[in-house]
């Protein structure tokens, strides 16, 4: 049997984050997406797709990421497509960060007073113009510090994608652990990486809170 | 799409279905009564204890908010055998799930603390309580109103999350999806049930959770 | 001996010194009332006697038991003097007589039936018997006050201190809360208060201090110190309180 280095487990443990990094840096980007337009329903001025958005929400919210892993690996299957991991992983993940991203920014928008939806719509702006021109750029301070700290939920959300069998930083573990028998040194590690990665988000959410916090108590 | 549903499978496997439900269920209830618990000792430590613990507490706190639930839960059962603590899956999978909503709740309720008139302290001060006797009696049953919609969420999420101690063979209701989906390939219908199911049940236990809200708080919370 | 003795009593709050040297003693059953313009030390004067704020010089000793930042100390103090607030701060979840019931409970060890009868007693004394089983957020700012003085009296205290009582309510709430104050003077309860009600001051008070910058001004009986004042901060003082 090979001797394994704690050097060694780091290395494998390491090369496999940057599967975890990308993983997260693609949902986040993809659930930004899905979710803006999730925001543009959830706030529509039509009953119907407010409805349909909060639903929606309510339906990713309300439900296990494990199991929206499992129905999107085992679901697109059915169109008759062999679903490789990365790819169920990348959808579950984009759908799931929308849900909550969307949510985060609608609490943002209904932050902004309702005067300035008036004094836009008095202007003669439309929708998108007042959107664009007037909430967003209000709305978009206030939401930094909450999405930041969504970003740190997305990363460890990437650690279930290990369950149907993508590799990154978890699984990479359980194979290592396998390998080495192991377990608290290389969980012990798994866990320091996951907090190196997640850590400096997490304070970087609470600072950027605390000076807007400042900075509207000087208004 | 030519793909035909079938569900009947669940005339044969309701049983296991339950059996899952149940055990979820019971992870929840003990995570949530003992994770809270926790929680609140630690919110105490962290917002008015004494100097040596804030950065033991705060350390904890950072530690598990930072890292995955799936990790605590493998340290915890694979993990920690080498430092001679064997726990059983169950054990396992309520310790994880304790320590997790511990150190999250600790944040939600050290808020609640920190939003407290400092008339209350006072108040209490100047009938001569001590400081901890004013927390327990003047302060912390208007602080956990406070926050009491964010922690009836995060015991959701929490219950949520607990979908992954089926990794280490805990029969939740996720396991009971995995083992009917091996047996019958029927595994986006099982999939589907059992998401619904968790669905019905993060909805139950919100629901049951503003209830004891109601019952425990019955005045609305002070400013 | 005197009930309270203060005896050369400094405060700082940083680079900034509130209280510069006090001295005064109380003797049992004086009705003291403290006047003075905002920031003259007076409400911190007051907080440091319930040990609320802790001295940087000085003592100040309660009945013979010394001011001391412990946690035995202070509660032996506490026990011996109650402290009315400007703002209330009545305990929100719990009723009326919850109020008044707890710290005897928490404190005292207090059997709960005795307690409540006690309870019962001092809210039947602040006239709110039968508001026993109320809110404070179903009561108003006056009954708020008289429940709050009711809670202190249940502790059985020795001098009460009243930290602007009554400036927290609407005016028509004044007279009921003074109306209490006034029955706890006749009944011979010693009483500390900082109050910006001149007309109780003179009718009430045994003896009234002027505080300026952090020092005892002036201090005599209200007709000396009203009709005559000595210093021209005094007459200044009272001079705008006429005006307002």
């Amino acid at each position: 049997m090979t001797e394994f280095t704690t050097w060694d487990i780091l290395r494998n443990l390491l090369l496999a984050t940057r599967w975890t990094l990308l993983l997260s840096l693609v949902s986040f980007i993809g659930g930004s997406v899905v979710g803006l337009c999730l925001l543009w329903l959830r706030i529509s001025p039509r009953a119907a797709l407010r409805r349909l958005a909060k639903g929606y929400i309510e339906l990713f919210q309300g439900t296990p990421l494990l199991m929206q892993l499992f129905i999107a690996f085992f679901g697109l299957g059915l169109f008759g497509i062999d679903v490789p991991a990365w790819l169920a992983a990348g959808v579950a993940l984009v759908l799931w960060s929308a849900a909550f991203l969307a949510e985060i920014w609608r609490g943002c928008v209904e932050a902004i007073a309702k005067g300035q939806w008036e004094a836009s719509a008095s202007l003669g702006m439309g929708r998108l113009q007042q959107m664009r021109y007037v909430i967003l750029p209000q709305a978009l301070k206030i939401a930094i510090p909450p999405t930041v700290g969504f970003s740190v939920q997305v990363i460890k959300g990437t650690a279930l994608t290990s369950i149907i069998g993508f590799v990154e930083l978890s699984k990479a573990g359980t194979i290592v652990t396998n390998a080495t028998f192991q377990p608290f040194t290389v969980y012990g590690l798994v866990a320091l990486i996951y907090f190196a990665l997640c850590w400096p988000l997490s304070k970087s959410s609470q600072i950027l809170e605390r000076k807007l916090n400042v900075a509207h108590r000087n208004h | 799409m030519s793909y035909q549903f079938d569900f009947l499978w669940l005339g044969e496997y309701w049983p296991q279905i339950a059996k899952g439900i149940a055990i979820t269920g019971q992870l929840t209830l003990v995570g949530g009564v003992v994770g809270v618990s926790l929680g609140i000792a630690c919110a105490w430590a962290r917002a008015l204890g004494p100097g040596f613990l804030k950065p033991v507490v705060g350390a904890y706190v950072e530690l598990i908010r930072n890292t995955p639930f799936l990790i605590q839960l493998f340290f915890i059962f694979f993990g920690l055998p080498s430092l001679g603590v064997q726990l059983g899956e169950l054990s396992a999978a309520n310790l994880a799930m304790i320590i997790n909503l511990g150190a999250y709740s600790c944040e939600i309720i050290r808020a609640g603390i920190q939003a407290t008139p400092r008339g209350q302290f006072e108040a209490g001060a100047s009938l001569a309580m001590t400081p901890f006797e004013t927390f327990r009696h003047v302060v912390l049953v208007p602080s956990l109103q406070r926050i009491w919609p964010a922690l009836s969420s995060q015991v959701v999420i929490v219950m949520l999350g607990s979908a992954v101690v089926s990794q280490i063979a805990v029969e939740d209701l996720t396991f009971a999806a995995n083992f009917i989906q091996s047996r019958t390939f029927r595994a986006f219908e099982a999939y589907i049930v059992s998401t619904l199911i968790y669905l019905a049940l993060a909805i139950l236990l919100r629901q049951a959770m503003l209830a004891l809200g109601g019952l425990v708080f019955p005045r609305r919370a002070a400013r | 001996m005197s009930l309270i003795e203060i005896t050369e009593v400094r405060k700082s709050f940083g680079d900034n010194e509130v209280l510069k040297g006090i001295n005064l003693d109380v003797e049992p059953g004086e009705v003291i009332a403290i006047i003075g313009k905002s920031g003259s030390g007076k409400s911190t004067l007051l907080r440091c006697i319930n040990g609320l704020e802790t001295i940087s010089s000085g003592s100040i000793q309660v009945a013979g038991a010394q001011l001391l930042d412990d946690e035995l100390h202070l509660k032996a103090l506490r026990l011996k003097v109650g402290m009315i607030f400007q703002q209330f701060n009545l305990f929100p979840h719990l009723t009326a007589g919850g109020n008044v019931m707890l710290s005897q409970m928490v404190v005292k060890k207090t059997p709960k039936p005795e307690a409540e009868a006690m309870a019962r007693r001092m809210l039947e004394r602040v006239g709110l018997a039968h508001k026993f089983d109320a809110f404070p957020d179903e009561l108003s700012g006056g009954q708020q006050q008289r429940v709050a003085i009711a809670r202190a009296l249940a502790m059985q205290p020795i001098a009460l201190l009243c930290d602007e009582i009554t400036s927290a309510l609407d005016p028509e709430l004044v007279s009921e809360v003074l109306a209490v104050v006034r029955e706890l003077a006749k009944e011979g309860m010693t009483l500390l208060m900082v109050t910006h009600e001149m007309k109780f001051a003179r009718d009430v008070c045994s003896r009234v201090v002027f505080m300026h910058q952090g020092r005892v001004h002036e201090i005599g009986p209200p007709e000396e110190v009203f009709a005559n004042p000595q210093t021209p901060e005094l007459r200044q003082f009272l001079g705008l309180q006429a005006a307002a």
